[in-house]
């Protein structure tokens, strides 16, 4: 075995700001986020890439953090939980309407589901009930029972479509 | 005066702002300098003994610091177990793990070394080229065949593999069985499962030189317990082992034990000087983490011609795993939770609790409680299959009454009091889910359904839950110089809003808003004593003791500005962070100079005669449990062909007294009914005839999801209780109590046509299509 194991820098741009860090190859996304970039906010469930709590936004795609290498992120636009809210701390109408209803209880699934509804919302602004299941089906959550996370992505819904915004 | 009113309230949750935008601190988010990480090196057999590690490649690897085994370990953890954290006088053979197995392992995933490194990816790596000389022996992988003559031994020591038995009964339970019209033998087998919190477990440790200190974080719903178990094993005074539980990312039980991690990782920073983290990773979670529900429960009912009961008797098969952590209690609850709302004449049940070569099983959400109702409500509904009634009706027939409270079974509880039921409207709570799950137009729609090709059924699941355990969970309440009001308690919280709940009791008594409190709870550096937040039981415990410090707190607060104002206490009151003077024109002093005043801060004069004490400690000890009650009804639809289950409608009546925040009760029961319904027909844990687990991650493993779960339809019913201050009782474990039987009742219900009978859970689609094709088999066979 070598001494030295394959690492690489690489560039990426996390929540708007542009980061150049070295990582070993083998690590994934969520690792460097969280360890070396510090974004402890994207949690990891299972690293096997069922249960979604790793899930962040790539060029606007929610993908598994566990299952995707850091060096793949390379030049791409990368949000996790921390770049949700507004510059100035306003939360997202979505994270606003989590507050609002009871969408979550220990919080540790929750960057991920609200990673997920971001990009789904966005491009499914008049998603349904049933719509908003199938989209939830990849996360899992232990505490809620979902009910009032797919109330709060149906509130979220209704205050974007009136023109909310973080 | 005004007042605030926060209890009773859907008060938002002072927890979601950080958690929702990432600034949580869960226990694998905390960096200290100099941190190393930890991977443990653990068995693959389900038993097995060994004689040499070899360590040597492992050690030469990059990044790596230390590899420890046993003989590694510091010389006060020699020979020494980890505490046994609920000692029992039936426990025949009070076995608890070792901290790194020395010789004989009797899991898959105990561990025998742990490697610390630069980072976890090192640490694994060298993990995987530690050599372990095994010698594998036979193992034992079913509760049932543990007990079986030539049984493998769990455990080399042993001669059988029995860890204990109770035996529990009241009443003639011979006369009964005698004078039986009827009597309905069954047999029922729940399976395991766990609890899966989103966040595994893990432990950081820093050891300071200094003061011969640990400072340990640990994901755990029972910092005391592991600072006791800590203090037992390094035999340190109590202030010289702080634990602290970061954010928690669900518990649901398995929290609650005291692992061989939150040991050996202390051990490991005093031996290397730096800072220790394990973080459990999911595979090391299916493997380690304490699990439940394997029991073999073999009853019979005696009833007479109407469906009364009158007598039940049988034995209970409790599946222990490989080692006791929480000694027998979960086989008790479950004996003493059988026979429920209903009034039952004479009772014997003979447990024996049984060693296997599984992963130690421990209270997961329920406790023994599910398999227990899943018993009773399954053998009702064999009663009325029997006598040709409605299940319903059985139900009725056999309730106890509100005008029969207090009710006292005739059992001792786990607390040493009798099994006394305080407060509850049994009857009204099956009548009012039945309304609401529109049971009596249920035939109706079941026929119209058959007519189309479709198999709907309707299941009932009635539950009372014992709640609320003592022996406390204090609270100690501070007016801080800042102005600002702490709440300091021993209950550490995973999701449950205790700061929420303990903020919204101490705002009524201090007439001030949630939000100007801090609620520090889970580090025993702020509150010396606690039990732990399991069994249901912080808000009618440290709830109270909150509501106890608040009040007096407040009269404290109003005395200190009374004397500085030299009036009377009754002449001032509170109002919104102030102490005034009543009447329009009264002077006012703030919370913020009320506790400078009581700093010793210079230029703060204390009033003559008056202690510099603004804070209150409030210990509320219950004088017994508290009994939650609740039924519910599921409605569901089966496809015969694939054995697909659908739950078109769910309802829950739940009854857990005061509630002093239905938003939050109302998630607690749907999140409840969600596990519970993973119990139904998904999660089970298996394991093959050598005791290896087959089911090893969330792809084999199945958690319920948004599409599996419905909304539940949830009906409130507030029988406050006497017991305590509040008249609260838990609501934690409802949800998932009933649910299995409810569920597995109307499967069973919507395959009528099949004439199947079901008496295990989970019933997976697997099972569902192999009951159908048996019961086609035999009526082809009759034909």
């Amino acid at each position: 075995m070598p001494d030295a194991l394959p690492e690489r820098r690489i560039t990426l741009t996390v929540n708007g700001k542009e980061h150049s860090a070295v990582t070993e190859d083998r690590y994934s996304l969520a690792d460097f986020l969280r360890h070396g970039l510090g974004l402890t906010g994207t949690h990891l469930g299972c690293e096997h890439g069922v249960c979604g709590a790793c899930t962040v936004l790539v060029d606007g795609e929610a993908v598994r953090g566990c299952l995707m290498l850091a060096v793949q992120a390379e030049g791409r636009q990368v949000t996790t939980i921390e770049g949700l809210a507004g510059d100035d701390g306003t939360l997202s109408p979505l994270q606003a309407a989590f507050m609002d209803n009871h969408g979550l209880q220990c919080g540790f699934c929750t960057p991920g589901i609200l990673t997920t509804l971001t990009a789904y919302l966005r491009d499914n602004p008049d998603a349904d009930e049933p719509e908003l299941r199938e989209a939830l089906s990849g996360n899992i959550c232990r505490c809620t029972g979902y009910d009032t996370i797919v109330r709060a992505a149906l509130a979220a819904a209704d205050a974007m479509r009136k023109g909310a915004t973080a | 005066m005004s007042s605030t009113a926060f209890v009773g309230q859907r008060v938002k949750r002072v927890e979601d702002p950080d958690l929702l935008t990432g600034r949580g601190q869960f226990l694998d988010d905390l960096k200290l300098p100099g941190l190393l990480e930890a991977a443990f090196v653990r068995s693959p057999f389900a038993h097995a003994t060994f004689t040499e590690i070899d360590a040597a490649e492992a050690r030469a690897m990059p990044g790596v610091v230390a590899v420890l085994t046993a003989r590694d370990l510091p010389a006060e953890m020699l020979d020494k177990r980890i505490l046994l954290q609920v000692p029992h006088p039936e426990i025949t053979y009070a076995v608890t793990q070792e901290p790194l197995a020395t010789s004989e392992v009797c899991f898959v995933g105990e561990a025998v070394a742990v490697v610390i490194a630069e980072s976890r990816h090192l640490a694994e790596d060298a993990a995987e080229r530690v050599i372990v000389d095994w010698e594998p022996l036979p193992a034992t992988a079913h509760c049932d065949a543990a007990l079986k003559p030539g049984a493998p031994a769990v455990h080399s020591t042993m001669t059988d593999n029995i860890a204990g038995r109770l035996n529990l009964s009241f009443g003639d339970v011979d006369a009964a069985f005698r004078n039986a019209a009827h009597v309905i033998r069954e047999r029922y087998e729940p399976h395991r499962g766990t609890g899966h919190p989103m966040e595994c477990r893990g432990v950081v440790a820093v050891y300071d030189l200094v003061s011969d200190a640990f400072r340990i974080w640990s994901s755990t719903q029972t910092p005391h317990n592991t600072q006791r178990a800590v203090i037992d094993m390094f035999g340190l005074a109590e202030d010289h082992v702080r634990v602290i539980t970061p954010d928690v990312g669900g518990g649901f039980g398995p929290k609650n034990q005291v692992y061989p991690e939150e040991l050996v990782i202390p051990a490991a920073a005093r031996l290397l000087g730096r800072p220790v983290k394990w973080a459990e990773d999911r595979r090391e979670h299916f493997l380690t983490t304490t699990q439940e529900r394997d029991q073999v429960w073999d009853v019979a009912a005696a009833v007479d011609d109407d469906g009364r009961l009158l007598g039940i008797k049988g034995t209970l098969i409790h599946d222990a795993g490989a080692y006791l952590p929480w000694g027998i209690i979960m086989p008790y609850i479950s004996a003493t939770t059988l026979p429920g709302p209903y009034k039952l004449p004479a009772y014997r049940m003979a447990v024996t609790i049984a060693f296997t070569n599984l992963v130690p099983t421990t209270p997961l959400r329920g406790a023994g409680r599910p398999q227990a109702v899943f018993a009773m409500e399954r053998l009702l509904d064999a009663v009325a299959a029997k006598l040709g009634l409605d299940p319903a009706e059985v139900r009725r027939r056999n309730f106890i009454q509100a005008s029969d409270m207090p009710y006292d079974m005739g059992l001792t509880y786990r607390d040493g009091a009798p099994v006394m039921y305080d407060t509850g409207d049994y009857p009204d709570a099956q009548a009012k889910a039945l309304a609401a799950a529109g049971y009596d137009d249920f035939p109706a729609r079941q026929k119209a359904a058959l007519a189309q090709g479709r198999h709907i059924g309707i299941g009932i699941g009635n539950y009372v839950e014992g709640t609320g355990l003592g022996p406390f969970e204090g609270a100690t309440i501070r007016i801080l110089t800042n102005g600002r009001v702490a709440i300091y308690t021993g209950a550490a919280a995973a999701g449950q809003a205790h700061r929420t709940t303990l903020a919204q009791i101490c705002a009524d008594e201090l007439n001030i808003d949630v939000t100007d409190i801090d609620v520090v709870g889970g580090d025993t550096g702020v509150m010396p004593r606690g039990a732990g937040t399991y069994a249901s039981r912080i808000t009618v415990n440290a709830g109270s003791s909150t509501r106890m410090a608040a009040t007096e707190l407040r009269g404290k607060a109003l005395a200190l500005a009374a004397a500085k104002f030299d009036v009377k206490p009754e002449d001032v009151e509170l109002t919104h962070g102030a102490v005034r003077i009543k009447g329009e024109q009264g002077d006012s002093i703030t919370f913020e100079e009320l506790a400078k005043m009581t700093s010793g801060m210079p230029g703060y004069a204390l009033p003559k005669g008056v202690k510099p004490d603004l804070e209150a400690s409030g210990y509320f000890t219950p004088p017994q449990a508290t009994y939650s009650n609740g039924s519910h009804v599921a409605e569901v639809e089966v496809d015969p062909e694939t054995g697909q289950v659908t739950i078109l409608k769910y309802t829950v009546v739940h009854d857990c007294g005061t509630i002093i925040n239905p938003m939050l009760v109302d998630g607690q029961v749907q999140g409840g009914v969600a596990h519970g319904i993973g119990n139904a027909l998904l999660e089970r844990m298996v394991f093959d005839a050598d005791a290896n687990p087959l089911t090893t991650t969330f792809a084999d493993y199945l958690m319920p999801t948004a599409e599996i779960v419905p909304t539940c339809d949830i009906v409130h019913m507030e029988s406050p209780t006497p017991l305590n201050p509040l008249g609260a009782k838990g609501a934690g474990e409802g949800g998932t109590i009933p649910a299995p039987a409810a569920i597995v009742a109307a499967v069973e219900n919507a395959l009528s046509p099949f004439g199947i009978r079901i008496t295990d859970c989970p019933i997976t689609p697997q099972r569902i299509v192999e009951l159908i094709n048996a019961a086609s088999e035999t009526n082809q066979e009759d034909r």
